[in-house]
């Protein structure tokens, strides 16, 4: 008796708690809201099963617990009950996936227009490389990397010269356009975690990985690393600045290229040098 | 009744179906069974490895390994050191105490044979500077070549089981032909291994 | 030779005389059972202390201070790996799985015992070896229970030298302790089984154990494997999962390797591992829902059918744990679609556990409770696999605290449940007396409402998008005060369900001393084990001749029969009023 009204509140709770919950998605700054129909319909779906089979439960329970002299029925199986649940099952499976599908099918189909920006991850900061004028990154491999070159970009690809790098754990976008995220990760895997974007994608080290998505509201945006990367996880937090195009651009021609870095460095040397 | 046809059956129903006067399942003996299922796992754990092998194999930085040609010869000790088992097993079947012995130990010593080319072969690799560390093709030819005869290293165990015993004074021969039933059944399957592995080794 | 194997005299056993044969090096399958069991919850429960820390740490951040960052990523990596492996696979196989095949179908033992024994020492083995990564230099590894390569071997990730060594040298080692066990429950279950008891007259138990135990067979390569090529990446420098990489600044040797495939690798065993704990549990609950409900479990065949359409299905389902690891996004298709597939056989079960008590005779016994919470917890976590399952939904949930709610309460909660749901229902049997009933119920209800109080919130601060593995949220912008306030509460419930856990062995403790004897069939079943002649049951289980099975698990109620239960070794007809089914 007791069991059963526990069910049933518990059910109803659950629901209530759904609803009353002060925590649920943030809002949305990209261009993912079929990700966020995709989780309404299936808590809509899943919500009605579970509360079906929950309240049928907790009715089993009651209607049915022991009393005195009470026998139970034997009823090895019914096929055609059996074959009805199956049935509806996979209708509401289908119903379920299909939605996510078509999100997906835009998810792994990335716009041809998309600007290029990559982001480079190492235990615990972000950096992040545009193309510069050319609109092509310069080919780049850990081999490369020195202090002076943290994103090992090969000195010698003419593409790379106009990138533009910037290294303080501060990447800015444009609004207006779909953006592909290029990833890679100087050492262990992290992942771009942009709760308000939705989107996420782990960094692997040793190859590129990418996703896209249009950002669509201007703002300040934390960037959260998603994969687990040593002990200083938690603390890998970025920025992203998402802009204006006109804004964006500004700020764009402000940032050094690594041809202007790699030229400073070497000068930087030549005058520790002479004062020798 | 094949699986499918009891698997369908209606078990509330009576005993109709059910034969009452055998216990258990197949006509093997549990050790056989037994066997059979770990046979199985071990093909797994090289089918895994082979998958491994052609996902690293894609990435650009894989450089050939040359097959010392002892290959060649160790394969062939390793066959022979299966029909020496063989023999015994069957020796055992005709109740020959002396050839079963005869057999059980040419088998282990062959055995014993191929391990140490095996051996001879890893030398000859590092010596030419050939290490696991300096190429994955290296490696995995370390890996695959090291499991395997970790196997038989565990047969050999099996193997120094059954032989101690063929020498005990009360020896049964019956019993003993089982035990040398299982290592030549576990033989016979590791040589396939190694053929499949070396095989997978010259084609790719 | 065929079938004589298991002869119906006790001469064939070994019957040790002293307590050290009967109790420490025994081949007796129930003994061994015990020496599992106690092992596994040894374990569980360093695992649940840890698990403690954790919760102090995300409830009052920084309040512990022996709780650093470092300390946070062992405990959580240990917590997890010791819950799934150590704990439940090694309690419902080794444990379980040992005491319930042979008694349910009629055997004197596991066919192959002196391999059983061996199978629990080297268990004993890989249980020590983890626990010493304790006291290891740098301490236990914080690379996460995946133990994802590059950052398992490298520094930045505490325990890199000895910890992961250890980890993987200790998993190798538990392997070969379940490969020793599995292949005992398997070729028991094909070839030990005593006259009738046909392979759908088996109790669901067993046919739960036995499918998880093939999986484990299946599965267990894979990790090894990938263990083996870690092990030899971190010792000898070869670059299987390794590329090249830039550590702290520093070149390292390594180049070409794949993070990737170790991921494969280690979900080709990893998903299949979550059924190997749950298959089993779905095979205990049915029965003791058939049993406490007094009626036939609902669709005998479709259960047996789902258990291997599911243990299949695992196979080809790895990759659903990888939507955002970098993969061919394309995968995404393929493994969205069979995961789904799979919820269609689950979801069966679940339709079939509630129908099997529809028309039941409800008993709310201790077990039954259990039995019950479970299907409730198991729903709610089937349900939010549903979310995870569908890569679109999945990739804004991945790797936050929706998931670590998902995966607890679908392979956490529900498992436990059933656990505690076996211990009670087998207690009398294993013991030979009665538990209290009282503790019991407030073991339950502790524990019931306790876990949903954890888990059911836990899931929003997932969805809000807290990510997991988080020593501390340091104040991220978008996470809302009351988030740290559920988090202070979700603590809170955690360390009181830890300690409602103490009740039960408090409970045991209690009948253990106070000896009230149990009835040999205390829950009027039908299955074999309760139908030994001794309580509980000797070595060798049935006096002299082998029972002989007329009837399938599950005769409750039949209609006109005296009692409302007729064990499987009663011949047909013996209740002349019973109308027993023909075929
Ligand atoms: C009341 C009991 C339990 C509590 C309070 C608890 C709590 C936790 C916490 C706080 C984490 C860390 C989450 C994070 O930082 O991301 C965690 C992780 C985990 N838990 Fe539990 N847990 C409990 C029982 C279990 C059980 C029974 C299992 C068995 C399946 C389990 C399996 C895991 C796994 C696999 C992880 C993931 C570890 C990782 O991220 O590497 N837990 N648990
Ligand atoms: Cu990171
Ligand atoms: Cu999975």
């Amino acid at each position: 008796m007791i069991f059963a009204i526990v069910i049933f509140l518990l059910t109803i709770g659950t629901v209530a708690f759904h609803f009353w919950s002060p925590w649920y998605l943030t809002e949305l700054a990209s261009n993912w809201s079929g990700m966020d129909d995709a989780l309404t319909i299936t808590f809509v779906i899943t919500g009605v099963v579970f509360v079906l089979i929950n309240l049928f439960l907790a009715y089993a329970v009651f209607k049915y617990r022991h009393k005195e002299g009470s026998r139970a029925d034997y009823e090895p199986e019914n096929k055609k009950l059996e074959l009805w649940l199956t049935g509806l099952t996979s209708i509401g499976v289908v119903a379920l996936l299909a939605p996510g599908l078509v999100v997906w099918a835009d998810f792994v189909d990335v716009p041809e227009d998309a600007m290029v920006v990559e982001a480079v991850g190492q235990q615990w900061t972000w950096t992040f490389r545009y193309p510069g004028d050319d609109g092509i990154l310069g080919a780049a491999d850990p081999t490369f990397m020195t202090i002076d070159n943290p994103f090992g970009l090969n000195p010698d690809d003419p593409y790379g010269q106009d990138d533009i790098v910037v290294e303080d754990n501060e990447g800015h976008l444009p609004t207006g356009g779909p953006v592909k995220m290029l990833l890679r990760s100087k050492d262990v895997l992290h992942d771009f975690y942009v709760p308000q974007i939705r989107a996420k994608m782990d960094l692997v080290p040793g190859i590129e990985t990418y996703f896209w998505f249009e950002p669509t509201r201007v703002g300040e945006f934390e960037i959260l690393c998603a994969e687990l990367c040593g002990t200083g996880h938690y603390t890998m937090r970025g920025l992203l600045v998402v802009q204006e195009k006109a804004d964006f651009d500004l700020w764009l021609s402000e940032q050094p290229t690594f041809g202007e870095l790699s030229a400073e460095a070497v000068a930087e040397l030549s005058t520790e040098l002479s004062t020798e | 009744m094949n699986i499918f046809q009891k698997l369908a059956v209606k078990p509330w129903s009576d005993d109709a179906h059910v034969d009452m006067t055998v216990e258990g399942g197949f006509h093997a003996t549990p050790a056989k069974v037994g066997l059979r299922f770990f046979l199985f796992v071990v093909s797994v754990l090289f089918f895994l490895l082979t998958a491994a092998y052609f996902m690293r194999k894609g990435m650009i930085d894989w450089v050939k390994l040359p097959l010392p040609p002892l290959l060649m010869v160790n394969t062939m000790v390793l066959v022979a050191a299966s029909f020496a088992l063989q023999w015994a097993k069957n020796s055992g079947r005709d109740g020959n105490l002396k050839n079963l012995r005869l057999g059980l130990v040419l088998g282990g010593v062959l055995t014993i044979g191929f391990l140490v080319g095996q051996m001879m072969v890893w030398e000859d690799l590092s010596a030419l500077g050939y290490f696991a560390a300096t190429n994955p093709s290296n490696a995995f030819f370390y890996l695959f070549t090291g499991l395997h005869g970790l196997h038989m290293v565990g047969g050999l165990v099996a193997w120094g089981r059954a032989t101690s015993s063929a020498w005990r004074s009360d020896a049964d021969v019956e019993q003993l032909t089982q035990r040398t039933d299982l290592c030549a059944a576990y033989w016979h399957y590791l040589l396939l291994i190694w053929l499949y592995v070396f095989g997978l080794l010259i084609i790719t | 030779m065929a079938h004589a194997t298991m002869a119906d005299d006790l001469t064939e056993l070994y019957h040790p005389k002293t307590f050290i044969g009967k109790y420490i090096w025994s081949q007796d399958h129930k003994v061994i059972a015990i020496q599992y069991t106690i092992t596994a919850v040894s374990v569980g429960l360093v695992a649940l202390t840890l698990s403690w820390f954790m919760r102090l740490q995300i409830g009052f951040p920084g309040m512990f201070e022996f709780i650093d960052a470092d300390s946070y990523y062992q405990f959580t990596t240990m917590h997890g790996m010791i819950m799934v492996i150590y704990l439940l696979t090694a309690l419902f196989l080794g444990g379980f799985g040992n005491y319930l095949i042979p008694l349910m179908i009629g055997a004197r033992d596991m066919v192959f015992p002196y391999l059983n024994m061996l199978s629990y020492w080297v268990y004993l083995l890989s249980v020590i070896i983890l626990m010493a990564s304790f006291f290891a230099p740098g301490g236990p590894t914080g690379a996460g229970w995946t133990l994802y390569p590059p950052q398992a071997i490298l520094a930045g990730t505490p325990g890199q030298e000895w910890g992961i060594m250890l980890m993987l040298t200790s998993l190798i080692v538990f392997i070969v302790a379940f490969t020793m066990g599995g292949l005992n429950y398997v070729t028991t279950v094909l070839q030990a089984r005593t006259k009738g008891m046909t392979l759908m007259r088996m109790p669901l138990s067993v046919w739960g154990i036995f499918v998880a135990t093939i999986l484990g067979l299946l599965a267990f390569p894979a990790l090894l494997v990938s263990g083996i090529m870690m092990s030899l990446d971190k010792l000898i420098g070869t670059s299987f999962f390794m590329p090249a990489i830039v550590s702290m600044g520093e070149q390292l040797e390594y180049s070409g390797g794949s993070p990737v495939l170790f991921q494969h690798l280690f979900w080709f065993f990893g998903h299949p591992e979550v059924y190997i704990v749950a298959l089993p549990a779905f095979g205990i609950v049915s029965d003791i829902l058939s049993t406490h409900a007094r009626k036939n479990i609902f669709g005998y065949r479709m259960m047996v059918w789902a258990i291997l359409v599911i243990g299949g299905l695992s196979f080809v389902v790895w990759a659903h744990h990888m939507y955002v690891s970098g993969m061919n996004p394309f995968f995404g298709f393929f493994f969205a679609t069979t995961t789904l597939i799979i919820a269609v056989p689950t979801a069966i079960k679940v339709y079939n556990w509630v129908l099997t008590l529809w028309k039941g005779d409800i008993h709310l016994t201790v077990p039954m409770l259990f039995a019950i919470g479970f299907i409730f917890t198991f729903i709610n976590g089937g349900i939010t696999g549903l979310f995870l399952g569908n890569v679109a939904v999945d990739v804004p949930l991945s790797d936050t605290y929706f998931v670590v709610a998902h995966f607890h309460m679908v392979m956490g909660v529900s498992p436990v449940l059933v656990v505690f749901a076996a211990l009670y229902h087998w207690f009398p049997k294993i013991t030979g007396y009665e538990f209290n009933e009282r503790l019991g119920k407030i073991h339950f209800w502790g524990t019931f409402l306790g876990t949903y109080a954890i888990y059911l919130p836990m899931h929003y601060l997932g969805i809000l998008g807290m990510p997991r593995r988080y020593y501390d949220y340091l104040d991220a912008a978008f996470i809302p005060d009351s988030a740290y306030l559920m988090n202070q509460s979700i603590t809170i419930a955690a360390l009181i369900v830890g300690a409602f856990q103490m009740v039960f062995f408090a409970n045991v403790i209690y009948s253990l001393i106070k000896k009230k004897k149990s009835d040999p069939n205390p829950w009027n079943a039908t299955t074999l084990e309760w139908q030994t002649p001794d309580n509980p049951p000797v070595h060798g289980n049935w006096g002299p001749t082998l029972p002989v099975v007329h009837r399938w698990a599950y005769d409750y109620s039949v209609p006109g029969a005296e009692k409302d239960f007729l064990p499987q070794n009663m011949p047909r007809g013996a209740d002349p009023n019973a109308q027993e089914e023909h075929t």
